[in-house]
């Protein structure tokens, strides 16, 4: 066997991966040039849809109370500050927040993915890992998949796409009537697997997403540890088994509208005298 | 009379930087229970001395798990399946007869390989170099307990100066970060009195020294399920706060630059 070369030759630090910014944009916008700023955040912004997530969850609830008074719900939801902004402004604003934030969160994920790839050797040999588990290990994966759900849900149940020219289903999309449209969308097997499936993907997701937020924004003390994992644990399950419940009870036909409403009748009448 | 078992090693050789590694596998007949992991692939070394063949390079030093130098991932763990302990604290004893034993380098991208199981960790000196010290004044010897340290702060900065630069928190970390490492050579000062001049230069310049090397954390906790010290995991989340902190003190204290 030759030798290549001493050990000795190489024996000196290695090249760095990643060049010195050649344009450092003022404070605080610099810390987004940084791993750990943007991990901040990733964090921020994940915590931010956290809250999403949840109340949405909560607001979903209102399908139980009946077709009447969830859309009701849905028409409060757009007009609300109504009397002193115009009607949808405030929730443009609270929209325009979400949109960044979920910016913010993919553009950090993939610009750290990149970096981290640019870091690692891969083994040869399998590993054994002891402490990633499932949730931490398919972050990216559920991540994408909760990307590709998003679009997919606004399409389903907000523009009401696939009512009309996809023809997934058979009857028409009624704005504003979220009963009738879940009731048509999700009666279809396919898609409520669908639902079903990143239903999980987001409660996968948030279980390490929240206990790496805290982590990453830097919140972690002996005293706190015990009380993240049972928190994500429990936020987790929350809205897995609030948002998985729409899908199962649409499919057992406990949650069913017979008719479309009328919204605009109804906005002209009852809601304004409910608002009152 | 003492215990033997019979091992099969599957250990990654490669014979210098830029060649092609390979798995090579190699019998350890008549191993001694009592024997610690290094021990063994002394054993082994030998035997493949005597027949003429290229022993295996690692890296090992103390041997009694204070000095760092040893890095070996055993069967897909850095320092193999004992917790809190270097690959030289582990014993034979742990394996039985007939087990196969997979080895490999410590790997990231900035740990380059220079032979067969040994590795360059020299990027973990630049991060320390870049702001791991303190500065007191020379002369006689202060007093003993001079400065009062809180119970709590000295406690933790013990748990962090534990860190014996090793490098198991890159090499089991899958994004190869060295969150573990920097947060515990950075806390070990900013958590004392005395490492508080330098604290917010330090912290900027040790971690941005990192980011140049390593990847980013992922919060999977890896690291310190690796360490042979078992390094603490708020150390990164503390070095997280310290950080953001540092950005904002630094461009005060500089005047804007930076």
């Amino acid at each position: 066997m030759t030798v290549i070369q001493r050990p000795q030759d190489k024996l000196r630090t290695p090249k760095p991966l990643k060049k010195p910014a050649r344009f450092t944009p003022p404070w605080p916008l610099n810390l987004y040039q940084t791993a750990i700023g943007k991990k901040w955040v990733m964090g921020l912004t994940g915590l931010g849809l956290v809250g999403f997530v949840v109340a949405h969850m909560i607001g979903n609830l209102h399908l139980y109370e009946g077709q009447l008074e969830v859309a009701e719900y849905a028409h409060s939801l757009r007009t609300i500050g109504a009397g002193l902004v115009p009607e949808t402004a405030v929730l443009w604003v609270l929209r325009l927040g979400l949109i960044s934030m979920f910016g913010l969160h993919i553009h950090s994920a993939i610009t750290l993915s990149a970096m981290n790839r640019a870091a690692n050797s891969r083994y040869q040999a399998p590993r054994d890992f002891a402490a990633a588990n499932f949730a931490s290990r398919t972050t990216r994966i559920t991540g994408i998949i909760i990307a590709l759900f998003v679009v997919w849900h606004l399409a389903d149940l907000t523009w009401g796409f696939t009512g009309g020219f996809m023809g997934w289903r058979g009857d028409g999309f009624n704005h504003g009537d979220p009963l009738w449209n879940v009731d048509n969308s999700m009666s279809n097997v396919v898609i409520a697997i669908w639902y079903m499936i990143a239903t999980t993907a987001v409660a996968v997701h948030l279980f390490h997403g929240i206990r790496s937020a805290f982590i990453s924004i830097g919140l972690s003390s002996p005293k706190f540890n015990p009380l993240i994992k049972p928190l994500a644990a429990g936020i987790a399950g929350l809205v897995l088994v609030g948002n998985l419940s729409f899908p199962i009870m649409v499919m057992t036909g406990a949650l069913e509208a017979d008719e479309p409403l009328d919204v605009h009748e109804l906005i002209a009448t009852e809601f304004k005298e409910a608002a009152e | 009379m003492e215990e033997t078992l019979n091992i099969t090693l599957k250990v990654w050789r490669q014979d210098g930087p830029d060649e092609r590694g390979r798995f090579e596998t190699y019998d350890a007949p008549n191993i001694g229970t009592d024997m610690s992991f290094l021990e063994m692939l002394d054993v082994v070394n030998e035997n493949l001395n005597e027949d003429g063949n290229e022993p295996i390079a690692f890296e090992s030093d103390c041997r009694e798990g204070i000095c760092g130098t040893c890095d070996l991932m055993i069967d897909g763990k850095a320092h193999g399946p004992e917790k809190g302990t270097a690959t030289c604290q582990l014993h034979m004893r742990k394996y039985s007869d007939g087990d196969t034993i997979v080895i490999e380098p410590f790997r990231a991208a900035s740990f380059p390989i220079l032979k067969d199981l040994a590795v360059n960790r020299s990027a973990l000196d630049a991060i320390v170099m870049a702001g791991g010290f303190i500065s007191v004044n020379t002369g006689a010897a202060p007093d003993a307990n001079l400065i009062p340290v809180p119970k709590e702060a000295s406690d933790q900065a013990f748990d962090a100066a534990a860190c014996i630069g090793c490098g198991a928190c890159v090499a089991a970390c899958p994004n190869s970060a060295a969150q573990l490492f920097t947060s515990a050579k950075i806390q070990h000062m900013n958590l004392l009195p005395q490492g508080q001049a330098e604290r917010w230069k330090r912290t900027e310049a040790m971690v941005e020294t990192m980011e140049m090397f390593f990847g980013s954390c992922t919060n999977h906790g890896e690291c310190h399920d690796a360490c042979p010290k078992e390094i603490p995991l708020d150390l990164i989340a503390w070095t997280n706060r310290d950080y953001i902190k540092s950005k904002n003190k630094n461009r005060k204290l500089a005047g804007q630059k930076g």
